[in-house]
């Protein structure tokens, strides 16, 4: 398969602060590649270098056989981009949005005409067309952001936490569209830190944290590499003094997080038996999924810089 | 790698886009936009003109209306120029973000930027435009070498434009604008002969004055506007053009670090 995006040994420092530390990725057609890290992993910056907005320090970059940052104008005009902060024109109407922006990539206003009435079907917001968008839902924004980064049909589709603010019903429809994109053969590179998003739509994933890309997979091979096939989390007042004396005889690993033990076992039946004794304590037997594995990979300490 | 945020500004058309944005804008309030182009210099030059201008004999042998008439044209122009690479073009930096929206596009930041300075220039054209009719239809000049007030518009929105975006490119929020009316466009008001010859200042101020756009833009639209050939007017052109491409780099340079590392 062709390769459509590719970083080598990509470093970027803001003064002492190593923001992107020798990342390596390839991206292959037809994928879609989920970065996923905690806030502060160096996501945003990754999407910025491989746009050619910022230069890198050292490292190679090739979009679309294009060389960025050298030739990041002739890549990205084959690129669509929904960012994390909206940043619609708020003078303009939806279609004026869609027209304004289109221009920018060289298209007539009879090309961009052409295609709106499939755009705003693909953004439900064909009955919207001529609605100012301070009055949208933030829903509507981020469909709109979606439909105006498919103005210029692109290749390949860059998206910053498509779905950050939305409310569930908003953000399965996004969902939907963006499985949609895949299937008709587009690139998808999306961050996200929601595990339920990666889980559901990239083939592949890569987990960000420090700059540094720390392991690459599919979902599943993300959690059967890293992380015991089972979990039980067991919750109540005694749960931490019960871990103490008893977890470790029957799981592998176990993290306590307030009043929540979590355990992590090949075999649960020997803990869910010792459970049974405890009648104080309330559990949850469920197999392992990619949370667990990112906050086995990131950690479970808050990062509070953005 | 490292970016050379100091190389020489490349140009292409595909700011062309951006200014048909700001058009489309502009077009939605163009009503009071052209409103108050109009109605600035005539409350103006009706006010001081007739205010002043009943108090004063004559002015270097014309009257105080027809005096100020070449300032007010210069001192809307600049205005016009000055409020919008300031608040305007600040909003669609930060607060809209819509260059953000934009660079993500074959565009780049070095078009962004061209593109408010022809942006701004169009704007202070169009007010220069405006203060023009109103002088026309005050029969406050007869001279067909009044026409070219038009380009003089151009350039001095141009050269404001350029020099306001370094304050832009600086700004950390709105109320840094303050800084620069306050003592920079102020002051070029009273230093510039507006509203009053520069003759009138001390000696110190006066070679102050002379450096400043404003005196130049002025000493070729008095002239101008009084069927007159402006003497000198090459070096007033020339210092004019040299704030536009100097003023022009340095901002170009200051959006670059601030905005492309």
């Amino acid at each position: 398969m062709a390769i459509v995006l590719s970083a080598q040994n990509l470093r970027k420092c803001y003064g002492d602060q190593v923001v992107v530390d020798g990342l390596n990725l390839s991206i292959q057609r037809g994928e879609c590649f989920g970065l996923l890290g905690p806030n502060g992993a160096g996501k945003t910056t990754t999407l910025r270098l491989m746009l050619g907005l910022i230069t890198p320090d050292t490292g190679e970059l090739q979009l679309l056989d294009h060389a960025v940052p050298q030739q990041a104008r002739a890549a990205r005009l084959r690129v669509g981009v929904v960012p994390q902060i909206d940043n619609l024109d708020p003078d303009f109407t939806v279609a004026e949005n869609l027209l304004v922006y289109g221009r920018y990539f060289g298209m007539s206003d009879a090309a961009i005409e052409a295609r709106m009435p499939e755009l705003l079907e693909f953004a439900n917001l064909t009955h919207k067309r001529d609605v100012k968008v301070p009055t949208l839902s933030g829903g509507m924004k981020r469909r709109l952001t979606l439909a105006r980064a498919l103005v210029n049909d692109p290749e390949v589709i860059f998206l910053d936490e498509p779905t950050t603010g939305l409310d569930p019903q908003a953000r399965h429809l996004i969902w939907q569209r963006l499985r949609e994109l895949t299937a008709s053969g587009k690139t998808l590179l999306l961050t996200t830190h929601f595990m339920d998003e990666a889980e559901r739509l990239c083939h592949r994933l890569a987990v960000m944290d420090n700059g540094r890309i720390i392991s690459t997979g599919s979902p599943r091979e993300l959690i059967a590499q890293n992380i015991e096939p089972q979990v039980v989390e067991v919750f109540g007042e005694q749960a931490a003094a019960w871990a103490q004396s008893h977890a470790a005889r029957h799981a592998q690993r176990f993290e306590v997080s307030g009043e929540t033990v979590y355990c992590y076992v090949a075999d649960a039946q020997p803990l869910l038996l010792e459970l049974q004794q405890h009648p104080e304590l309330r559990y949850l037997h469920r197999p392992a999924n990619l949370e667990d594995v990112f906050l086995k990979l990131t950690g479970r300490e808050m990062r509070e810089q953005s | 790698m490292k970016p050379n945020i100091f190389a020489l500004p490349q140009f292409s058309r595909r700011f062309i886009p951006i200014w048909r944005r700001n058009f489309m804008v502009w077009e939605k309030m163009a009503g009071s936009a052209i409103l108050g182009n109009l109605a600035d210099p005539v409350i103006y030059m009706l006010g001081m003109g007739y205010g002043l201008g009943g108090m004063l004999p004559q002015i270097g042998g014309m009257s105080y209306m027809a005096f100020l008439a070449a300032g007010i044209v210069c001192y809307s122009t600049m205005n016009s120029a000055s409020f919008e690479v300031l608040y305007s073009t600040f909003s669609r930096m930060y607060e809209q973000r819509t260059w953000d929206a934009i660079l993500n596009t074959p565009i780049t930041l070095d078009d962004i930027v061209f593109s408010e300075v022809v942006w701004a220039g169009s704007k202070s054209l169009l007010s220069g435009l405006a203060v023009l009719l109103v002088i026309w239809l005050l029969g406050m000049s007869h001279s067909p070498l009044s026409l070219w007030i038009i380009p003089l518009a151009l350039l001095v929105g141009l050269c404001f434009a350029a020099l306001g975006l370094i304050v832009t490119a600086l700004a950390p929020g709105y109320d840094f604008f303050m800084y620069y009316f306050t003592l920079v466009i102020t002051p070029m008001v009273l230093l510039c002969g507006v509203f009053f010859p520069v003759e009138q200042l001390p000696p110190l101020l006066q070679n102050v004055s002379s450096v400043l756009p404003l005196t130049h833009a002025i000493n070729l639209a008095r002239p101008l506007l009084n069927d007159a050939i402006p003497a000198h007017f090459l070096l007033h052109i020339a210092v004019l053009l040299g704030y536009v491409l100097v003023g022009f780099y340095v901002a170009l340079v200051l959006f670059r670090r601030r905005l492309s590392q």
